[in-house]
């Protein structure tokens, strides 16, 4: 292939133009998290190594994030094309502020878990790939959260979801075994549909580039196959996100692993199908979100009312957060069915909020059990007496998962409410206050039973039953950093919301009027 | 051409489902490969079928000399063909050990992860 | 299946599959072949290998975990595509170096470092994956 005998012009299929370094922040999260997952592997025999090099390498992707952020913010969207070709030729990776806030937010709860993880997960644990799993599982999360190509958002969640399984079996007891094949399953069916929706899609605009099908997609209007596209679309996403009716592999899967497991699966995997959600409906297919507004409405009323009602049905502590993961679903599509910037807006603030909290409660959850000794409200009690440090930092994760002020679960719900009755959707609001009024029950009732009252079931009242000493480890600096991390995050973005606001704002901006996004991709001469 | 290979995959998808529906766990292995297979098919004719060349460009030229055929789709079953793969070959093993620890098949018996006699939470304070 | 034919045919199949494997990926860049589907050839050795020769062998064989062979491919594929980087290209930018070896004239690529990259990821988790089963069989 010298470069003599060529008769053709690379410019038209190339670009050949220098590319800033700082553009290189687009691809840094998956190489990071790459480099890292295979590091991680090679040394996994090496248990004390390997924590260690997991939290550099996810702190360098906290930086490499926050960097992408900052640029974005900066400079608009950013761009870089895997190999110089072309969009929509080439497969492109681009960052908009949806996609950087996310991948930032995402990074946080990682560096969180791997922390956790170093007091949390045993040896063989360890030797069996904790670390590189969460690696590798964040390649996926970050690369959904940063491509430009449809094809390749399938790729990255086969990624994540190849990763899920191996952390999902890691102990191979039995009930992880039945939940996992459960898991495994649904999931797998899942991102089938997603994959016949592309390839229906590929077959009407010829393309899978994300921003190329943007611009075809708007031209073709809501004609016949592009309906059953869009409706596989959301079928697929729904079932990922964990929305009802398809909501069940969650509840059945979610408790078996090791707690940690469970907090990294409920911050991140169920907010990648809404952010793919929102990616398709609001940029790609406006007018599909249009048309489906009544059904995504419907369903996300119904996931916001399921969801609690079963967290309130629950002895377990883990499944009832599981459910509680479920009902925050519900109030991210419905900012997806109310379809305006604000809405929109709150369903991104909503969904960072709802991944800083959720981890945090399961994280609270591991220390409940090692105070407590169980996941069962019927045994635990007497956990104030045991911690009131760690009791308030409870009643603060429940009061920022139920929404009051003033912690992070507010200002969505402020946004989503507001927007819910500037559109004329009373239904909306009216399920949306009630599910913040029942979560706040059902996580009161927690705190209730598991630190207020003196001891399990059966204790009498002013009697106080003696807690076994806990194993330090469980309860030492390790267990308390990561808390204090995410909890300070959710107390900031409480008082201090107006750059989430902002942030939030430009995100959602970016995807209904996507001008940017698409000069950013194919240059300035897009209209 | 088009309208004999949908209806091929019609008839796959048609099995596959039919095939998930079942309890019993391989079966519903055997499912999800079929359902494989016909995404794979329904991706080849979206990128339409043509009685063309195979898409390799000759050494001397940097353009091909005549149609080929359509790429794409075929790198895009690819990708879908060794990722459907490795599941499968993740989900055998998984299956194989449920069975082992479940003693079961049957997906309307494992109910070790969600039993169902759970009790039921504190009524009362 | 340990019949005395195979078990004395096994290493001689074993490494010519081994050798093609490597043939094949080689010739991948510009001809049908490259990284997965060599492979995919190379982890068909170690198992036909294994089961005449019991998995053992294999291990021993090969030296390195199956695992480890995999994580290093993953780490040459990814730094394959960093090298345009340092030309101030996008990602995974192609860089070509012209190397004279003995007269002869070697092009040497980044895609040729990820497809070997892919290679051994492919190796490394289909032999690991083929490996287990055997073991498995076996007791």
């Amino acid at each position: 292939m010298a470069a003599a005998d060529t008769a053709v012009d690379l410019s038209q299929a190339m670009r050949l133009e220098p590319v800033l370094p700082g553009d290189w922040l687009v691809v840094a999260p998956l190489l990071l998290t790459i480099l890292g997952g295979a590091l991680c592997l090679i040394t996994r025999k090496n248990t004390e190594a390997q924590p260690k090099v997991a939290i550099i390498f996810l702190t360098l992707l906290v930086l490499s994030c926050a960097g992408l952020l900052a640029r974005v913010l900066d400079k608009g969207v950013v761009t870089m094309v895997a190999g110089s070709w072309l969009p929509p030729f080439g497969i492109a990776f681009t960052a908009d502020a949806l996609g950087a806030t996310l991948a930032l937010t995402s990074s946080l709860v990682a560096l969180a878990v791997a922390v956790y993880g170093a007091s949390d997960v045993d040896r063989s644990g360890r030797r069996y790939g904790f670390y590189p799993f969460l690696l590798l599982l964040m390649t996926g999360v970050c690369g959904a959260f940063l491509t430009g190509d449809i094809f390749n958002l399938y790729v990255w969640f086969e990624v994540l979801l190849i990763s899920s399984f191996g952390l999902l079996v890691l102990g191979n007891e039995r009930a992880q075994l039945d939940g996992a094949v459960k898991y495994a399953i649904l999931n797998i069916i899942a991102t089938t549909l997603f994959l016949i929706a592309t390839g229906l899609l590929y077959g009407i605009v010829g393309t899978l580039n994300m921003a190329d099908i943007a611009i075809k997609a708007r031209g073709i209007g809501m004609d016949g196959p592009l309906t059953t596209v869009a409706v596989l679309y959301f079928l697929a996403f729904a079932m990922k996100a964990a929305a009802f009716p398809v909501n069940f592999w969650l509840p059945a899967s979610y408790h078996t692993p090791r707690i940690v497991v469970s907090a990294v699966f409920a911050g991140l995997l169920t907010k990648v199908g809404v952010y793919a959600l929102l990616r398709i409906f609001v940029l790609l297919m406006p007018d599909a979100r249009a048309a489906l507004a009544d059904l995504i409405a419907l369903v996300a009323i119904l996931t916001m009312l399921t969801g609690v009602f079963g967290a309130l049905a629950q002895t377990d502590i883990r499944r009832l957060l599981g459910y509680l993961v479920i009902s925050g679903i519900g109030s991210m599509l419905a900012g997806l069915a109310i379809g305006t910037t604000p809405a929109l807006a709150g369903a991104i603030f909503y969904a960072v909020h709802s991944i800083l909290v959720m981890t945090a409660l399961y994280m609270a959850a591991g220390v409940m059990r090692a105070l407590g000794g169980s996941f069962s409200l019927r045994e635990l009690g007497g956990l104030y007496g045991a911690n009131p440090a760690f009791a308030a930092v409870f009643l603060m994760l429940g009061f920022a998962v139920a929404g009051l002020p003033p912690f992070s679960g507010f200002w969505p719900k402020v946004l989503l409410v507001d927007a819910a009755l500037v559109g004329g959707h009373g239904w909306i609001a009216a399920a949306i206050l009630i599910t913040g009024l029942l979560t706040t029950i059902a996580i009161g009732r927690v705190w209730v039973f598991a630190f207020w009252r003196g001891g399990a079931e059966g204790t009498p009242d002013g009697y106080e039953k003696a807690l076994a000493v806990p194993d330090p480890k469980i309860t030492g600096a390790g267990i308390w950093l990561p808390i204090g991390l995410l909890l300070g995050l959710i107390v900031l973005l409480g008082i201090q919301p107006e750059f989430m606001m902002q942030v939030a704002g430009r995100g959602a901006a970016s995807l209904g009027e996507p001008l940017g996004y698409l000069r950013s991709v194919f240059g300035d001469a897009i209209q | 051409m088009e309208a004999t290979v949908s209806v091929l995959i019609g008839l796959f998808f048609a099995v596959a489902i039919y095939l998930l529906m079942s309890r019993q766990l391989v079966r519903i292995l055997l499912g999800i490969a079929i359902l494989g297979n016909a995404v794979n098919l329904l991706i080849f004719t979206s990128g339409r079928l043509l009685r063309e060349v195979p898409p390799i460009i000759p050494e001397a030229l940097q353009v091909p000399a005549e149609t080929i055929a359509n790429p794409l789709p075929q790198a895009l079953i690819l990708t879908a063909i060794v990722i459907s793969f490795s599941f499968l070959a993740f989900l055998l093993v998984l299956a194989f050990r449920a069975y082992q620890e479940l003693g079961t098949d049957d997906t309307n018996e494992m109910r070790v992860a969600e039993p169902t006699g759970d009790v039921r939470p504190p009524q009362g304070y | 299946m340990r019949t005395v034919i195979f078990r004395t045919i096994a290493p001689y199949l074993a490494a010519l599959m081994v050798l093609f494997s490597v043939f094949v990926l080689l010739r991948g860049h510009n001809e049908p072949g490259g990284g997965f589907i060599g492979g995919l050839i190379a982890a068909s050795a170690l198992a036909i290998y294994g089961i005449a020769c019991g998995v053992a062998a294999v291990r021993r064989a090969i030296t390195l975990h199956p695992m480890s062979l995999s994580a290093a491919g993953l780490l040459m594929a990814a730094l394959s595509g960093l090298v345009s980087l340092f030309t101030g290209q996008p990602f995974m930018t192609s860089q070509w170096w012209y190397v004279r070896l003995f007269g002869v004239e070697v092009p040497l690529s980044t895609p040729m470092i990820f497809d070997i990259g892919v290679y051994l990821v492919v190796v490394g988790s289909i032999g690991s994956i083929a490996l287990a089963l055997e073991e498995r069989e076996s007791d």
